[in-house]
């Protein structure tokens, strides 16, 4: 329980700080970097490291690499659908979600399992 | 790159709620994330380390002020808010390939190396191809 709490707040306090760095950006395609940062993969990876070793890391790591795949993926068919059909950002960033987890099974299935 | 400027009026508009929201999802994906490694392993876990867990939020946000900035001037300001989230989730999928060069050289590299560094040169290599890509892109 106490390492899943630390997780919570590495996590949460990692993401804020990439967060609040991206909204002081423009342009807003420069700023939408820091979407995609890698806040919840340096808190995890610390942790992980410092839990399990860093072999253990490692393999997250290379799965990470898939679900960076899916996120390309993802983003880049949110931003097409945004542009040409215009609906709202929280309809279209959640009604995509599936999008994400499809092709990060899909990677998963065909090159890590 | 004198493209690149900050913008300090976006934090006036960001308001501590909206932060705490980001805090949640991060943390939340982070502690489940650590929770799948348990049940699952390490392999399936890490396909979690690159859920967009804020992008959501992120992209939300951004329509919103670009909308209440609009308002302000007296315009409608419904399209150029979703247009400014196109234009971020854009931003994000340049961002996504950085991600896959981190994923990369943490995998390739902390086996052998010191994690610190390794985590720093990663962390370095995301920014680098990140910026490239966004930098190529806008010459384009």
């Amino acid at each position: 329980m106490k390492e899943i709490l630390f997780r919570f707040l590495a996590g949460g306090v990692l993401v804020s700080l990439f967060a609040f760095v991206g909204d002081i950006f423009r342009p807003k395609s420069f700023a939408g970097l820091f979407g995609a940062a890698p806040s919840v993969a340096l808190a995890t990876l610390a942790l992980t490291i410092i839990a399990d070793g860093k072999e253990y890391a490692s393999i997250e790591a290379r799965s990470m690499v898939g679900g960076a795949i899916a996120f390309l993926v993802y983003a880049s068919v949110t931003s097409r659908i945004l542009m040409r059909y215009k609906p709202r950002a929280l309809t279209a960033t959640l009604a995509l979600m599936p999008v994400w987890l499809g092709v990060a099974f899909g990677v998963w299935f065909v090159w890590l399992r | 790159m004198g493209i690149v400027g900050l913008e300090t009026s976006s934090l006036e508009s960001s308001r501590w709620r909206e932060y705490a929201v980001r805090f949640l999802f991060g943390g939340l994906i982070t502690a489940v994330t650590g929770l799948i490694a348990k049940k699952w392993g390490p392999g399936f876990a890490g396909l979690f380390l690159a859920f967009p867990a804020i992008f959501p939020a992120g992209a939300t946000l951004i329509e919103k002020h670009e909308k209440q900035k609009k308002q302000k001037a007296g315009m409608d300001g419904t399209a150029r808010g979703r247009a400014a989230a196109s234009v971020d989730a854009a931003g994000a999928a340049m961002g996504s390939i950085g991600l896959m060069v981190f994923g990369v050289v943490v995998w390739r590299f902390l086996p052998d190396h010191a994690s610190w560094a390794v985590l720093t040169v990663a962390g370095v290599a995301w920014m680098g191809v990140s910026v490239l890509l966004w930098w190529v892109r806008k010459l384009a």
